[in-house]
């Protein structure tokens, strides 16, 4: 055990012998972390015995661990025992209006085109009268709810399904993992819950409810996701208008389960705020993704577009288990001033007959540093597995930064992977091009990086993919000439 | 419709044209003929507006504007296009949809209509005939996999979409086989009227077989040493261009 964790043990008994007593009337936990503030947060949330030892467990565990510091990239050093673990969301605090918001704030949401309604949801106008998204979410619900698909929020699935989530919480990411989803699995605050049963296939995609659903879901959420045999759905998470938080710090942890003949598409915009100009401020987004593909010919596919937050440590990745099981990882980083991203994917080839693809396309600007690190390990009896990799980085000016980390392990001879990567700069040549046909710098900027990203792109919703090509505009805005 | 004054120009530091003194008239065709290194497409680059020459001394009017102050989109916009000696590749991005954005953006400038993508396709096709191309290269990334010679007749092709009034035409026929040559010109032929100008940048006289010009100048060392007809492109196909080089230098 080292000195530090330690120390954050000392801490957190100190605290404890200082009498610190648990205000369940209370709204909020008091500072720092210990047993206690686990115990406050499942009683707040009336959860069950079993996961309060569950959490308890995690959170012993997460004692032992140490932050890991083998990502290429640079913060100050977080203190666990200066921050608040659980909160509600307080009505007196909020603006009353889209008057008081930050005007700089507004002017993003309309170039992104984003309605006044989702204006005020996102910045957490208080509004008194429940606005008609609400009841749409309600009639989506009551006609998922006729085909059997469960999604709910996290605590109502602790609630209503017991059964399903004890089955399959941490059964791809346990709660030892890795020090974020320890510390997850030990606070997390509220989430998403999707069950697709047995050969269904979900008929629309879980967008526009999920964007209601993820407000006030605090910096520890958590998902789980499970297609049985045969089922089918796709998922989209986050929103393209810029989320601000005043936690820093946030650690996700989602799970993906498809069983047998199951598919499941998750696909991700996040554009949590990414600091000002020097890069202070923004969100710190440690996020632990994991996919099992347990059944046969079972499919997950990941597709992330990351524009936001100043640091973003994410691998999104497959556990192809299952023989023929396919897992998929198409993906955009953006950095951009000081933004710093180390983010990739993990394809973890068990079953036979096993495919992965890759496709990252990082994107520095500014001051940013982008790194791609990903791991292809093909197991023993992974016969026939194959992998496709192709990593490329686009610079925009020249004090920014591309990396790329890629791991392979191969232990079976039958494999077959291939790595492609490269680095390219947007040219003076290229923008000129387009400017002497008529376009402005900006457009040419955008019609170039659009390009650069297309086949990531074209791996997301309709909706999402137009959605993410304005947002990477509105990103970069600045970022050339 | 464009008057270039003793236009100075260096990049880098170093002075590459030193005094152009050049006039062009709607419904003319002027060729520049020089060897290499004189200069030829540096003038076409600054008549283009590239930011990387830099601009010492002299004036370029055109069409009663200072071409200088323009950007060089808003230059794109009044109506200046350069077929590119070297077409930049755009990965990702289908002819269709940049040549969409540009001329889009062009008529958004002066305030016309935006073109909707059933217009625009029918606008195209039109286009396509003038310089027999297939229509397949619509759907193809932006330069990307052309042949040299595909590149050349894609400036063409975007060129008569964009219907410029002074188009630069930079060493198009360099790359070009024969028959892709008598294309490439018969597309800029169709395309002259009365009210365009078109100044064709080369060092062969072949070209000019084909593309006549009304006006041929002698580019040499970054000035115009001499000026004359058509059929000054046929004394510099028999004697060369050192005789000029040596006549500039008597006269300097």
């Amino acid at each position: 055990m080292s000195t530090d964790s330690n120390t954050i043990e000392e801490l957190a008994n100190r605290e404890y012998k200082y009498g610190f007593v648990t205000d369940i009337e209370s709204d909020t936990a008091p500072r720092g972390l210990n047993e206690d503030t686990v115990r406050f947060i499942a009683a707040k949330k009336n959860e069950p015995e079993w996961l309060i030892e569950w959490r308890l467990k995690a959170y012993r565990h997460w004692l032992t661990m140490e932050e890991p510091t083998w990502p290429n990239v640079h913060y100050p050093k977080i203190d666990y025992q200066d921050m608040i673990y659980f909160s509600a969301p307080k009505q007196k605090d909020r603006p009353k209006s889209l008057n008081e918001v930050d005007p700089e704030l507004r002017k993003t949401y309309e170039k992104l085109g984003i309605s006044l309604a989702e204006q005020e949801r996102l910045t957490g106008v208080a509004v008194d009268a429940v606005f008609d998204s609400v009841s749409v979410a309600t009639t989506f619900k009551e006609k998922l709810g006729e085909l059997g698909i469960i999604f709910c929020s996290f605590s109502e699935a602790v609630r209503e399904h017991p059964e399903l989530v004890k089955k399959y919480l941490g059964s791809v990411v346990p709660s030892s993992d890795n020090f974020f989803a320890a510390l997850n699995s030990a606070v997390f605050s509220d989430g998403s819950f999707c069950f697709i049963p047995k050969c269904v296939r979900c008929p629309m995609e879980l967008s526009t409810y999920f964007r209601i659903n993820a407000a006030e879901t605090g910096q520890f959420e958590r998902t789980l996701i499970v297609a049985e045999e045969g089922a089918y759905v796709s998922y989209l998470e986050g929103c393209t208008a810029p989320m601000r938080d005043t936690n820093q710090l946030h650690a996700a942890v989602v799970e993906l389960v498809a069983l047998d003949n199951a598919q499941i598409k998750y696909s991700t915009v996040q554009n949590w705020y990414p600091g000002d100009k020097e890069g202070k401020g923004g969100i710190f987004n440690f996020v632990t993704k994991r996919g099992k593909c347990a059944g046969v010919n079972s499919k997950i596919s990941w597709t992330q577009v990351e524009t936001g937050s100043s640091i973003t440590w994410k691998y999104p990745g497959c556990i192809l288990l299952g023989d023929n099981s396919i897992g998929e990882f198409y993906s955009v980083a953006v950095a951009n001033n000081y933004q710093q991203a180390d983010t990739g994917t993990k394809m973890i080839h068990i079953g036979r007959n096993t495919r992965s693809t890759i496709v990252s396309k990082g994107i520095s600007a500014g001051h940013g540093n982008n790194s791609y690190r990903g791991l292809v390990e093909i197991k023993k009896n992974a016969a026939n597995a194959r992998n496709f990799s192709q990593c490329d980085s686009l610079l925009l000016g020249d004090k920014c930064g591309a990396h790329t980390f890629p791991y392979i392990e191969v232990k079976n001879s039958t494999a077959k992977v291939e790595h492609e990567a490269s680095t390219s700069k947007i040219g003076e040549d290229q923008i000129f091009y387009c400017k002497q046909r008529g376009l402005s710098t900006e457009d040419a900027v955008n019609m170039i990086v659009n390009g650069f990203c297309k086949e990531v792109f074209r791996e997301l919703p309709m909706e999402f993919a137009v959605e993410a090509q304005k947002l990477l505009g509105v990103s970069l805005e600045g970022s050339v000439g | 419709m464009l008057e270039v004054k003793n236009l100075h120009a260096s990049v880098k530091g170093n002075e590459i044209l030193r005094g152009i003194d050049l006039k062009v008239k709607a419904g003319e065709v002027h060729a520049i003929m020089g060897p290499n290194g004189s200069g030829k497409s540096t003038l076409a680059q600054v008549l283009a507006g590239r930011e990387a020459y830099e601009v010492t001394d002299g004036e370029v009017h055109y069409e009663g504007k200072n071409l200088l102050d323009l950007a060089p989109e808003e230059r794109a916009c009044e109506g200046v296009f350069l077929a590119f000696q070297y077409p930049v590749e755009i990965p990702g991005v289908t002819n269709n949809y940049f040549l969409k954005a540009a001329l889009n953006s062009i008529r958004k400038y002066r305030g016309q209509e935006q073109l909707d993508a059933m217009e625009f396709l029918k606008l195209v096709k039109e286009k396509l005939n003038v310089i027999e191309l297939d229509q397949s290269l619509l759907n193809r990334p932006v330069n990307e996999g052309f042949s040299g010679g595909e590149k050349k007749r894609n400036e063409i092709f975007q060129m008569a979409v964009i219907e410029p009034k002074l188009a630069i035409l930079d060493e198009t026929d360099s790359g070009l086989d024969i028959d892709a040559l008598r294309i490439v010109a018969d597309g800029v032929n169709k395309l002259r009227s009365k009210d365009n100008a078109t100044i064709v940048v080369t060092h062969y006289q072949r070209l000019l077989n084909y593309i006549v010009p009304d006006f041929v100048h002698v580019l040499v060392d970054g000035r115009i040493v001499k000026s004359g007809g058509k059929e000054l492109a046929l004394v510099l196909e028999e004697k060369g261009y050192d005789w000029l080089r040596e006549e500039a230098e008597v006269n300097a």
